[in-house]
Formats: structure tokens, sequence, C-alpha cells
């Protein structure tokens, strides 16, 4: 992939006990760092699935970023473990669909180390920048040849809704 | 999901956000997004006017969903879901995009900054047309309290609770409460005798109705949230019965074992083997340390248990477990001081006339080794002049970068103390700042100055007993550059004292982890919000009180202890608390028992129907992380305002303008 | 053999089709395997086109009306033009177009080659081939020129995709292959005329909860510490695979098959596919599992529990051939990124394009 000077696109999933308080901490304290994480709140890592990291990448962000309690802090005792646990299988896997290492973090940042996680995100967006533009949709999917509709699983995740609808209705 | 109407309300803050997001221009553009019926930006949309304009489009514009970019939702979340319940629309139909603290006040790149914006705004439109109606959800509260830690802060808050009418559990390791404060002779600025003022106290709690006091006792393990905590705790065992025991003392005189006594008297004196640490300890028991008691040691001995009236020595005791419920919890577990060791140059312990503050404070305790006579190692000998040095591991990026505020103030304590007992005596402080900021604190740094106390301002290089001028030699030699007069200085003394600074206790971070919570980087217990919430934490039901969530005075202390207790007390006369609603549900019907998610709860609150071969999530029991959520491999879990599906539409939201969209395939 | 003209008017049976695309023939053979009940589906059914079984040209197949065919079950993956074009054909011949078998719902074996490249995959077969002696370097080409005039081949996509990839299907029915008494209980509603469930893309053939509904073996809350593969350990036998440590997809897979596989204590390979409202069947397994590998607790030094569940992780060998080893072509990520996406040779027939 080239390396030409682009704005990397990062999705950061912050949990809300630790790191979305550190980043919050960061922008009260106006620390600069990259605009390129583009937010996105849960309420522990443990949330965040592997199914969140790869439509992210697949949606065209060129990193993800998993930002957590440091392990034994976590507001719900171990959930950044799992997340940890995770994580560690989903990136050794993103190797082998050729996503590199740099692409898939995941952080540490304790609610008051602001700091780190601002480091965190700039580290992560040089990295990027060097690495290239993932954009999967536009270079993987979009192969000549490969031309075809992804299946939008909006009708997957109607059916789901009305599922859940379903349940909530019972209570 | 096309009849959705979600209004979008994008917030200027004055110049906070506005200054860097164009935000005009991003709720024009929010306009023109699919589901979006109605888009303003407007200057504060926190206050009664911004929070009416969403009130009043609900109802006009017919809206059903709402969503707000402006501040962190942990600002005004719950001011926007007011305003949306107000108006009649379910207070879950509502989303922050936060474009101030992670976005407007990150950087100074306007059009990354505007771009982002649009992104944050479109992943909550497209989140929030996902959203369901929830209800909050009632949660009893149990009326016991557990307060970890028996110093001043613990008992402040024990008796404000127990008073209220409340029972309290106060747990404290060492044998008797007091903690720190029991260990000082003079409060500045009054000079109260601190043992005076504090033994009433700690004998309210060990007398109170409604204080069970568990000393001599540390915590295992806690389980559970707020309202129902079920903690394990470990009594120690004493080896002295306590329903015999009428703490006559008679033990402690015929023991003949003997220890240094490195915690209350920091080295400085001794104890016997039985012992209290202190005259005034409550509980009254004394206790046997088994490392200096003979019996324990090489089998011999127990005259205690011979003298002992009413055969209250019980060798064989053992440590009792003890479980408790509680419905919210203190942790007031205090301070510890900076090692004086880790500055070598400053020669503690390795000079015999270099003293600790603490040892200081024993040194000068009428009720301490020497009587209250302030003497040199040798026990003898009163100094003819001392040198207090301040910071000490403090204000030095070396050890501890904060200041630790009550140094100073107990430096110049230190000072009158000397001048009082030894009027001939040549008092030095050693300075960087004073710091004298509380109420009455300057005017006692004047008497202290007209008493004929030399400052001298600069941070002691080092302490040194090598002579190297007439007038040095036998003296300890103070090293320093006199800043006000831009003047190396040798001043020669006979004694040193270290105003060591405080620090968390060394423990901080294990005691922290039992309650899933992490400590600052200085080891500080980590609070809800520095200025607003000093006494919260991130736990509902966990508080902090006193010097274990930042260096603090005792005035500070009870400020704080007062602030914990009347928070609980509110939380129990409550009876019940209202809680997020944001929790795990397990679809039976999809549900192929598996059984993958049974041991990821940390709370327990899933279990496993051997009948129907199906997991089920107890709702009261859920705390709503999402570990079963994301690890169901058949979807099969929802989690309440964090589904998949939710999350996934804010994900496509959020990179609304790097995935290109390509058209979905004809259906026939 | 029956009457290959072109009039819609026959002997009233209901018309259908079976086309194998990018397959290896199970789902024939399965087919096959309803045994006695194939003389009542040749009774209730016109077969009207059948490549493995009769000798009908594509050619018959265009000349059919638009809806001529009743049913169609196509199984096989979208591979080539080929494939497409026949994709593309029956859908329009096709009142009922089902995806048969994982194949055609979700790219299955044939989809695993979307972990490499078609110019990678030329080269293994047509060069680096140990049987292969090739010194002029030929490959296949699509349009070769004779004297006779061009001959054309099929065009060999680097992407494999599913059938409903290519055109929308009513009906899935799952399994590699689909279990026999599941073909049945499809074909045996449609002859009797009982009611199936609303078109579009539905499951049939299948229950709609995972593998272990059916599994007789006994199941405990999980703590796994390392993975096994099949062959390093006899699995104790009525006690669940994935508790023991070997990889069985059971968990989200769907299930219909009657626990074939774990019944005989061999771990399933997740060949029914993913569960409604599962997007992604290789990320679900990877959550779950991942999950319950019992490495790491609260109060372990960070570096040391990096290592520990790394070396956990890493018992699992090759995550993306056992994770989406059947369902490749409907994962979210579809393909790897092999940084090389031209395909071989580019396409100069009259090959339909998607043309957004």
């Amino acid at each position: 992939m080239s390396s030409e000077p682009y704005t990397p696109v990062i999705v950061g999933f912050l949990c809300n006990w630790c790191s979305y308080r550190a980043a919050d901490l960061a922008g009260t304290a106006r620390l600069n760092y990259a605009p390129t994480m583009r937010p996105i709140r849960v309420m522990c890592t443990a949330r965040v699935e592997p199914q969140f990291v790869i439509k992210a990448l697949r949606e065209g962000a060129d990193g993800v970023l998993i930002a957590g309690c440091h392990p034994g802090e976590c507001h719900y005792v171990e959930g950044n473990i799992k997340a940890l646990r995770r994580y560690t299988l989903l990136k050794q896997m993103l190797r082998q669909f050729g996503i590199e290492e740099e692409r898939v973090q995941i952080v540490w940042a304790a609610a008051s180390e602001s700091k780190v996680l601002a480091d965190a995100v700039d580290a992560m967006t040089l990295k990027l920048q060097a690495a290239g533009p993932l954009r999967w949709r536009q270079t993987v999917l979009n192969g000549h040849g490969a031309e075809h509709a992804v299946r939008e699983s909006a009708e997957v995740r109607r059916a789901a809704a009305l599922a859940a609808q379903h349940v909530e209705g019972e209570r | 999901m096309s009849e959705e109407r979600v209004g979008v309300y994008v917030c200027h803050c004055g110049t906070n956000i506005a200054k860097t997001i164009d935000v005009q221009d991003v709720a024009t553009w929010a306009a023109r997004q699919p589901h979006v019926t109605v888009a303003r930006d407007y200057k504060f949309m926190c206050s009664s006017l911004g929070q009416e304009m969403v009130e009043q489009d609900i109802t006009e514009h017919g809206l059903t969903r709402v969503v707000v970019a402006a501040c962190s939702p942990h600002m005004h979340e719950k001011t926007f879901q007011g305003a949306c319940e107000r108006a009649g629309l379910n207070r879950f139909m509502f989303e922050m995009a936060n474009i101030r603290e992670l976005n407007s006040w990150t950087t100074r790149d306007r059009e990354s900054a505007t771009q982002k914006a649009k992104s944050m705004v479109r992943g909550a439109v497209e989140r929030v047309i996902h959203h369901r109606p929830l209800e909050m959800l009632p949660v009893p509260i149990n009326p016991n309290t557990l307060i970890v830690g028996g110093g001043i802060a613990g008992i402040t808050a024990a008796l404000d609770i127990a008073n209220a009418g409340y029972h309290v559990y106060l747990v404290e390791r060492e044998p008797s409460i007091g903690g720190h404060m029991a260990q000082v002779d003079k409060t500045f600025p009054t000079l109260d005798c601190s043992a005076c003022i504090l033994t009433p106290r700690m004998v309210d709690v060990g007398q109170h109705p409604n204080i069970t006091l568990l000393s001599y006792s540390e915590l295992e393990q806690v389980d559970g949230h707020v309202g129902n905590f079920t903690v394990r705790v470990r009594k120690k065992a004493r080896f002295i019965n306590e329903a015999l025991c009428t703490g006559c003392g008679d033990c402690i005189e015929k023991c003949p074992g003997k220890a240094l006594d490195e915690t209350f008297e920091v080295g400085l004196g001794y104890r016997k083997a039985v012992y209290k640490p202190f005259p005034q300890a409550v509980p009254k028991y004394p206790v046997i340390d088994p490392e200096s008691c003979i019996f324990f040691q090489r089998g011999k001995c127990k005259a205690c248990e011979v003298v002992c009236p009413t055969h209250a020595i019980d060798f064989n005791q053992k440590d009792e477990y003890l479980q408790l419920t509680v419905g919210n919890i203190i942790l007031a577990t205090g301070y510890d001081l900076f090692d004086a060791r880790k500055i070598p140059q400053y020669g503690y312990g390795r000079l015999a006339n270099v003293f600790t503050s603490m040892e200081f404070e024993r040194m000068v305790n009428a009720a301490g080794p020497t009587d209250g006579q302030i003497v040199l190692r040798d026990g003898i000998t009163p100094p003819k002049s001392v040198g207090i040095i301040h910071c000490v591991g403090s204000r030095d990026k070396h050890y501890h970068e904060y200041c630790s505020r009550v140094c100073c103030m107990y430096s110049l304590k230190f000072a009158h103390l000397i001048h009082e007992r030894l009027p001939d005596t040549e008092v030095y402080n050693f300075y960087i700042d004073i710091r004298a900021s509380g109420k009455r604190y300057e005017e006692f740094y004047h008497r202290v100055l007209e008493e004929g106390t030399h400052f001298i301002r600069g941070r002691v290089a080092e302490v040194t007993d090598a002579a190297r001028m007439p007038g040095e030699e036998g003296k300890l030699i103070i090293q320093v550059e006199d800043t006000l007069i831009g003047k190396q200085r040798r001043i020669p003394v006979d004694m040193v004292i270290l105003s060591v600074g405080v620090q968390s206790r060394h423990d901080s971070q294990e005691v922290a982890q039992l309650f899933g919570m992490g400590c600052d980087f200085n080891g500080y217990f980590i609070e809800r919000h520095p200025k607003l919430d000093p006494v919260l934490t991130m736990s509902d039901g966990v508080f902090i009180a006193g010097a274990c969530q930042g260096p603090m005075a005792i005035p500070e202390t009870v400020a704080q202890a007062g602030s914990a207790a009347s928070q609980v007390i509110s939380l129990i006369s409550q009876g019940t608390l209202m809680m997020e609603p944001i929790r795990a549900r397990i679809n039976a019907d999809k549900c192929s028992g598996c059984r993958i998610c049974n041991n990821l709860c940390p709370y327990y609150a899933i279990t496993f129907h051997e009948d129907r071969k199906v997991s089920e999530v107890i709702t009261a029991m859920c705390q709503g992380c999402g570990a079963c959520v994301s690890a169901c491999p058949s979807s099969a879990i929802t989690g309440a305002h964090f589904t998949t599906e939710q999350v996934m539409s804010q994900i496509e939201g959020i990179l609304w303008d790097v995935r290109e969209t390509i058209p979905l395939m004809a259906r026939s | 053999m029956t009457d290959k003209g072109t009039s819609p008017a026959g002997n009233g049976k209901p018309k259908l089709a079976i086309y194998w695309a990018a397959s290896c023939g199970g789902c024939e053979i399965a087919i096959l395997n309803i045994g006695d009940k194939l003389l009542v589906v040749d009774d209730a059914f016109e077969i009207v086109f059948w490549p493995c079984a009769a000798d009908f040209k594509y050619e018959d197949v265009r000349n059919y009306p638009d809806k001529y065919i009743d049913l169609c079950l196509f199984n096989g993956a979208i591979r080539s033009s080929e494939n497409e074009e026949m994709a593309h054909l029956l859908r329009q011949k096709s009142k009922v177009l089902v995806a048969f078998g994982s194949c055609a719902q979700e790219g299955c074996i044939p989809g695993l080659s979307n972990l490499t490249s078609a110019s990678d995959t030329f080269q293994a077969v047509y060069m680096d081939n140990p049987s292969i002696d090739n010194p002029a370097a030929l490959f296949p080409q699509t349009v070769t020129t004779v004297p006779e005039g061009d001959l054309h081949i099929p065009f060999f996509y680097n992407t494999v995709r599913s059938l409903d990839q290519v055109v929308p299907v009513e009906y899935v029915i799952p399994g590699c292959p689909p279990e026999p008494p599941q073909i049945w209980a499809v074909l045996e509603a449609i002859v009797t005329g009982a009611q199936l469930p609303a078109p579009g893309s539905t499951v049939i053939g299948a229950s709609h909860l995972a593998v272990c509904s059916e599994c007789p073996l006994e199941k405990h809350e999980k703590t796994i510490e390392r993975f096994y593969r099949p062959y390093e350990i006899t699995p104790e036998p009525g006690l669940c695979l994935l508790e023991q440590g070997l990889m069985c997809m059971g968990i989200a897979t769907r299930g219909g098959c009657g626990a074939l596989c774990p019944r005989v204590g061999m771990r399933c390979e997740g060949c029914y596919g993913l569960l409604d409202g599962v997007e992604d069947q290789g990320a679900n397994m990877i959550s779950a599992i991942a999950s319950v590998v019992n490495v790491g607790k609260p109060g372990d030094e960070e570096t040391e529990l990096e290592r520990r569940i790394r070396a956990a992780m890493d018992s699992i060998v090759d995550p993306a051939g056992t994770f989406y080893r059947f369902n490749m072509a409907h994962s979210l990520l579809h393909r790897a990124r092999t940084g090389n996406h031209d395909d071989v040779r580019r396409v100069k027939s009259e090959v339909p394009h998607e043309t957004h």
C-alpha cells in the first residue's frame, strides 16, 4: 500500500468509566491530539465484540483503537480482560486477512490518564499514516472482477429488532 | 425505520465549540441526512431556552428521537433526557454527540474538527433511530454501611451515619481506631491536643449502639453492587477473648517479651509482645504479637495467661471470617508517609540525629517514648539548634510531584513547640514556599516568625556530618542555597527534622481492585469529579473520604467524611434507588443452551435452567457491562441501550464519509 | 427424456431445475441420498435442467420463458463468469430460486480461496504444482485465437461470492451438504403444497437454534485453558467437545443436522452457517470462545497477562480458516487483502458486468 499523505480515520471504542473519562479530561485540559479518532462509547470494553472491530474496518476505518481500564481496575471487575482475550485472537486472525498489527490496538487508560490516551491516538495516527489507507470497501471489495453488492444486513438487523421488540414487549 | 423523525441540535457552547467547529455548517448538513426532520444550532443548548427549544420541537414536529451535539454526556445527558421526558418522549430515545471534550477542545484544526463533528452527529443519528424506550429499575438499598478505615475520616463518617439511625460496620486493620491523628501531639493551628479532641469520638464509636467495630480486621473480598454488597472480612486473632477481657492491662505489665514499636512509635520506642497501641485505644482489648511473643516463638512463658484475672488469654484463637451485607461502602483508608531513606543525601538512617516528622511528633508527645522531652538519639541531650527541612519527597519530580499540603503547617508547628520547650534553641526552617492557606494558618506563620525562627528559602542539598569549617565539628551540617540572598550556606545544627510528605497507602492499588476501581498515578483513589464530586467514585455506592483521596489535613478530612456520610444517608433514606436499565436479557427462544455466557458475569447474574436447557440473566443483578452480550454466539442476548444493532449502525454513521456505499441488490 | 421444447405447456407438473456452480458435487449426492423419496420427487416434478444427471444444454435454459422454472435448487459458489452467468440466467427463468447448500449460501470451502488471490492460485496450480512441468509458463486464457476463430473459457474471478451476492434468492437451504432428511422435508412441503415462510433469503430446512440444542453431550460452564487439533486428543465421551478444548463450532452454527458430528466425537465445523440475527459467524465464534479461555485475572501484571493470553490463543492454528471455513463469502470482511486485486486477465467477452 502506498504511503502518500492522507488523514487516517480511527474508530475508537471508549469505555464509559475509564477511557471515556480520560478522553473527557484530555479535552477539559485542552490537550491537543490528532483529530483522527472518532469515538464510540460503550459501558465496558467487554462490550466491544470482534464484530464491531471488523465492521469498522470494513466500513472504511484505517484503524481501530480499543481503550479501557487497566487490568484489575475494571469497573465491572474483569471486562477488560475478556476484551483482551478477544482482541488477541482477533488480531491473530486479522493478520491472515492482510490487516497489519498496528491497525487494531488496545490501550489501557485510567480516568485520570488523559495523556496516555492522547499519546495513544497520536502514535496510532503516525503508524497508520506510514502504513497507508485501508479503506476496505474501495480497495479490497471493489477489486476488478469482485464488484458486487455486499449484502446489506438491514434485513438481518430488522429481524433482530423485531425479535428484541417481542422480547421487550414481554416485560 | 424511515418513519423516524430525528431532531438534531448542535450547540455552540459559547465559543467552546463554535470557535473550532463550524456549527452552522454541521446543522445545515445534518438537516440533509436521512431520518432528520429538524436540525438547529444554538448558543447554549443546556440553558432553559435550549431545552425548551427541544421540547417545543418534539411537540410541534412530532419528533421521535433527539440528538444533541454538545459537551460530554457525563455533563448533560441527564439534562436533555429530562427535557425529552417533559415533552412526553421516553428519556432513552436520546443520544449525545460529544463534540466538545472529544472534539473542539482537542484540536485547532477547524476543517478536521468539523468533519469529525459531522461523523459523530451522523453516528448518533444512525444509532438513535434504533433506540428503544426503557424504564429505570428500582433497586432496594440495604441500610447497613461499611466503612473501611478507622482514622478520623472513618470515625466521623461512622458517627454521622450512626447518629442518623443507621447501622455501620467500621473495619480497621490496626488493633485500635484513631489512625495517624492518634500519633500526633498537637494539631495546627489551634495547638489542640490531638488525643484530647480525638479520643472522645473514639469512645463514642466504641459505645455507639449503631456501630459494629471490627478492629484488627482486614477486608478480603467485595462482591455485588450498590444497595447490595456482600463483603468478607477477616477478623485477625488477637489471642484475647474479647468477651472476657476487661482491659485491665495486667498482662501487659507482666509480659517479658519486648519488641520495637515500628507502627505507633515509628521505631522510637518499645512495646511488649502483648500490647495496646496506646493507652486510650478503642477497643480496650490488647493484642498478642506472635512474632515477639515468647510462647509463640519458643513455647515457653504464658505469663499473661497466668495473671489474667478473667482468663481471657486464648493462644488457640483463630482468625474469624465474617460475611457482611451492606448497601454502601466508604473507603477512608488514610495515608502513608514518605520514606525518607529514599533521599540518602538527607542522611536518615545513616546519621543518628536526623529524625522524620512522625518521629519528632512522637518525641514531643507527653505520652511518647521520651515523655515529651526533645532530645537527641542518645535520649539525654537536648539540641541547641534544630533544622527543619520542608518538602522532603514532595514537589519533587524524582519522588512526588505534588505538594503534600500539610508539611509546611506541621513544620511551623514543630518550630513553635521547640521554642516552647527549649526557649534557647535556634530553629531553622528550610522551605521552598510557605503554604499556609487555611483558616488562621497565615497568622500562625507570623507568630512563628515572631518567635525568632530563622526561615531560609532553598531546597536543602544535603545533610552531612563531614565538618569542613570551624564550628562544624560534631554537628550536622545543612548545605543549602539561600535563594533570597543568592549564597550557598552551611548551617550546623544538632538535630535535623525531615518534614516528609504524605503518600498513598502502599496497598491502595489492591484495595481499589477489590472494588473494581483504579488509582491515579500517585496511588490515590480516583474521585468521580475533582471539583464537584470529590467523595464519589465511578462505582455507585462506593465513596472515598479523607487522605486516601489526596493529601489533606484534618478539617478537610472531616468535611469529606461528613459529605460521604450524608450521601450515604440520603441513599439509605430513599429506600430504593432508580438504576439505569442498561442491562442484558436473554431471549429464551433463541438460546441453544451452549452455556458460554454462564461464567462470564462478574455479578453472577446468569443462571442455567437444567429443565429447559436455557440460560437466563437475572435483570436486577445485571450491571450492564455487556460481556455476555458480546460473547453469545447465537446473538441471543440483548444489551439494552447498547444493542448490536445500535452500535453497528453507529459505526456506519460515524464512517459516513469513508464508506463507499454500494447499492443494495434489487430484490425481486 | 422430457420434451425439451420451448413451450411452457407440458404435463402440468411443476418444473424443477438443479444446478451446480463452483461445488464439489456433494449436494447432488445428498439429493440422491433421500433414497426412494427420489421417486416421489420425480413423480411430482418435471426436471427441466440438471447437468449432473440429465443432458440439458444452457441453450435450453435460455430458450425457456421467464419464470418457467418453478423451483431451482442452485448449489455451488460463484467463482467464475460462467457461474455468474448461470446465476443470472436461472434467476431470470425461475419463480423460486433456492441457494442450496453452503457454497451457494455463504461460499463454503471454495470461499476459503478468498484468503489468497486469483493470480496466486494460478501460480500455485499451473507453475508451482510439483506434478506440473510448465516451462513456457502457460496459463489459461479467457480468449484464445485459433485459425478457426476465438475460443472462450470463463473468467476466473479473484473473489468467490455467494449466490445471493449476485442475484436475490427466495430461500436458503443450509448445510455442507444439507442433510437428506432436511432436503426431503422441504421438498415434501412443496409437493404437498404446505405454506412456506415468507421469502427473502429465508432459511428453510434447518433449525433456528444453534447445534447445541440438538447435541446430546453434557454441557457445563466453560473454562478452557487451551485448544487442541482433532488428532491431538481423544475426547471423553458424553462431554461437550468445546469444554475439552476441541474447536467445536456448534455454539455458533445453525442446527438442523441433528448434531451428527459431535454425536460421534467429531467437533462441528460449522457447515450449516450462521444463525438469524448474526452478521458474521466467525466474529461471533471468536468472541464466544475467547471469552471463556480461562487465562488471566485481575491482579495479574500487565505484560505477563498479555503473554499468557497470547500463548493460549496461539494454540488455535489458522483462525481464519477455522472460523470462516464455510462462511468466508458472507463474512463482513469477505476476503483477505492480498495487495493484488487485479484479476488475472481482463474480460473481453460478453460476460455481464455489474455496472455500479
